[in-house]
């Protein structure tokens, strides 16, 4: 019989039932809440129902807050009712909220590996798509939709459909000026948006164990942009490491059966996958997207795709479409394109080496004229880490604003948005028609890429600068 | 959740691949209104222009497919963000089903829990429905039996789908899935019990903090 993977491995750990035809009832070791969550405990209250297990559900605030720098709950005063339910909700319910100000408040998949909530070997879930990014820290972590939630809270399980199994090798070195968002974002570019659709990934070789924490939290963070249903990468002696005194991690003996049970998740060598994909990341460039789609994606030293190559119709007239919603003709370089906002942010890219990498490229250099640049930190603790590494003022020398940690930007729910017709460079995850703001032109690419091009005032290859 | 056994009706041919939940509806509509009022807001990047009135040239302003209550699909259709408003926005249009090669994975699980039937039918196969309900100008109806899981084209061809058990007999009866869930309460206990003995550290969270 061939070995088990990492993700058989933690979902047979959690099948409290068997449902037959491949499907299981799978219980929650973690449930994490954004300030969408109070209609789900609304929900909960009309059925008359409890939340089953509290202490393993945490909540924090990130979607709808401002970051206006100085903001608080009445920033926005159109979504400070939402703010107000969450806190009233979260504790009636007995459940950990981390507030605005309070370390562990940030972006819900930067705080649970920060906080030690995500641990390797849980099923983590989440009302939100994002959440593959725990699989970075070996859990078995995706998102759900609303109704979802409501069961996760009324019963600490989902259920779930067992997907198949894809793994994704990246071997050989990064070269300078590559770093873990170029890797996922060309693998994106090479198998498509749908390559990873019925799927949970497993992210391997000597260029993902190379990769500390931060940087597998990025690769996993796209998961969902490839349609793979999570993605995950083993535990190992970096995990173990970033973990150890985490607030929440496990402390003393329990911390060591912890780790000797960690050490048992890895795929086992003989594990057989269903699909198999390798990358030579030796090959690689800085990547930025052209379009509409995370798939529409090249090297910043390459062309945009002409659609009158495509011979597929649906195809062709998507890429079309793409190009004139984002106001560029195919054929053209991608380098030297003007932008006008650049946005360093979002659960992709908003960790500290992330900003240390942005920074590295900001320090002593002028944000371009024509450019209105932000930095919105993950975290309180990413916040009040990059202060006290003077990170903030090398963003604030250069022309950046230093603002309040959430979404922001990323998804525009707080209405922090990219005015119509602008064009921005941006560390998020989504390039989608709108994403950032109604008629908002996005280009997803890694921080250095994305500080680059504020200086530049216009897309450009970072190894140049 | 309304049970779903047999649909038939006007059908709107949107086959381009990888069409998004943030397309179908935009996140300040689902923040602001209710899910019974996200009609109106259901694709308006495309079925408005920039100054707000109807662009006549998107499908779903089209005089028949104003109606529709099936929709056809490219690849990967409703990928992206988990936004249950997604199938909220479609049903508050009048969609109950949508037909397409592929679907986005939590999207797929949204539509079960609010009695909108997603169906999963070869490329060539949804190419060939969106055809022929083009050659009618959109007047041919599609009809879909969950029963039978079969979906009949507007010139009577038949196509059979496939559909997890599980997932066919809720639809057909509108079960609801905490209901179901909840009678399995004594198997979750047991295997809380069983949990914790064998990863204490995972109880300890809420407490090892402070």
């Amino acid at each position: 019989m061939a070995g088990q993977t990492l993700f058989d491995k933690i979902w047979d750990r959690h099948v409290v039932s068997d449902m037959g035809d491949g499907y299981a009832l799978l219980h929650v070791s973690r449930h994490l809440m954004h300030d969408g969550g109070s209609e789900a405990f609304k929900a909960l209250k009309q059925r008359g129902l409890p939340v089953r297990n509290p202490d393993l559900t945490f909540a924090t605030f990130d979607h709808v807050i401002s970051t206006l720098p100085g903001r608080t709950a009445e920033t926005n005063p159109a979504l400070t009712q939402r703010l107000y339910s969450m806190r009233v909700d979260a504790k009636a319910a007995g459940v950990r909220l981390f507030d605005l100000g309070e370390p562990g408040q940030g972006i819900v998949h930067v705080i649970g590996p920060e906080l030690g909530l995500t641990l390797p070997g849980t099923l983590l879930v989440c009302g939100d798509s994002h959440t593959c990014t725990h699989g970075g820290m070996g859990a078995l972590a995706f998102g759900i939709g609303s109704s979802e939630v409501v069961h996760v809270l009324a019963t600490q399980t989902i259920v779930q459909r067992r997907p198949g199994k894809m793994r994704a090798t990246f071997e050989g070195k990064r070269p300078v000026g590559v770093t873990p968002k170029d890797m996922i974002l060309h693998l994106i570019g090479v198998i498509g948006a749908a390559g990873g659709t019925g799927y949970a990934m497993e992210y391997a070789g000597s260029a993902i164990r190379d990769l500390d924490i931060e940087g597998r939290l990025t690769i996993c963070n796209l998961s969902i942009e490839l349609g793979a249903k999570c993605g995950m990468i083993a535990p190992d002696e970096t995990t173990f490491a970033h973990l150890k005194d985490r607030l929440y991690a496990p402390k003393g003996d329990a911390w060591e059966a912890a780790v000797a049970d960690w050490r048992t998740l890895p795929s086992d060598p003989d594990a057989v996958f269903d699909r198999e994909v390798a990358i030579d990341v030796a090959d690689i460039a800085p990547q930025i997207t052209w379009g509409t789609s995370p798939e529409h994606v090249v090297g910043v030293d390459a062309r945009i795709p002409d659609p009158m190559t495509v011979g597929d119709a649906d195809r062709r007239t998507a890429l079309q479409a793409a190009l004139e919603y984002m106001g560029l003709e195919g054929g053209k370089p991608i380098a030297g394109t003007p932008v006008d906002w650049v946005f360093i942010g979002s659960c992709t890219n908003s960790r500290i080496s992330d900003l240390r990498a942005a920074a590295a490229i900001a320090k002593g250099r002028q944000v371009a004229s024509t450019v209105r640049a932000w930095v919105v930190p993950g975290s309180e603790n990413v916040k009040r880490q990059a202060e006290a590494e003077g990170l903030d003022q090398v963003f604030k020398q250069a022309g950046f604003e230093w603002r309040e940690p959430g979404c922001s930007m990323c998804l525009a729910m707080n209405n922090e948005t990219v005015p119509p017709g602008q064009r921005s460079v941006s560390t998020s995850n989504r390039n989608f028609v709108g994403r950032q703001g109604p008629g908002a032109r996005t280009h997803l690419a890694s921080p250095p890429m994305a500080a680059a091009a504020a200086l530049a005032g216009h897309i450009v290859d970072v190894r140049t600068l | 959740m309304k049970a779903f056994t047999v649909l038939e009706g006007p059908a709107a041919p949107l086959l381009r691949p990888n069409i998004n939940t943030d397309i179908i509806i935009r996140i300040e509509r689902l923040r602001d209104f209710s899910g019974d009022k996200l009609g109106p807001y259901c694709f308006e990047s495309w079925r408005y222009k920039r100054d707000g009135t109807e662009d006549p040239a998107f499908v779903l302003n089209k005089p028949p497919y104003r109606e529709a209550r099936i929709m056809l699909g490219g690849e990967n259709f409703a990928c992206g963000s988990s936004r249950e408003a997604a199938v909220w926005a479609l049903q508050a249009f009048g969609i109950r089903c949508v037909i397409a090669p592929s679907f986005g994975d939590i999207f797929y699980s949204n539509c079960f829990q609010n009695g909108v039937l997603p169906v999963v039918l070869p490329a060539k196969t949804v190419e060939a429905l969106a055809a022929e309900v083009e050659a009618t100008q959109g007047k041919g109806k599609i009809k879909i039996d969950l029963e039978r899981c079969i979906v009949t084209s507007p010139s009577g061809k038949e196509s059979s789908f496939t559909l997890d058990a599980m997932l066919r007999e809720a639809m057909l009866k509108g079960a609801d899935q905490i209901d179901l869930t909840r009678a399995r309460e004594p198997q979750i206990a047991a295997f809380q019990d069983r949990d914790r003995q064998r990863f204490p550290w995972l109880y300890t969270a809420g407490t090892s903090s402070a």
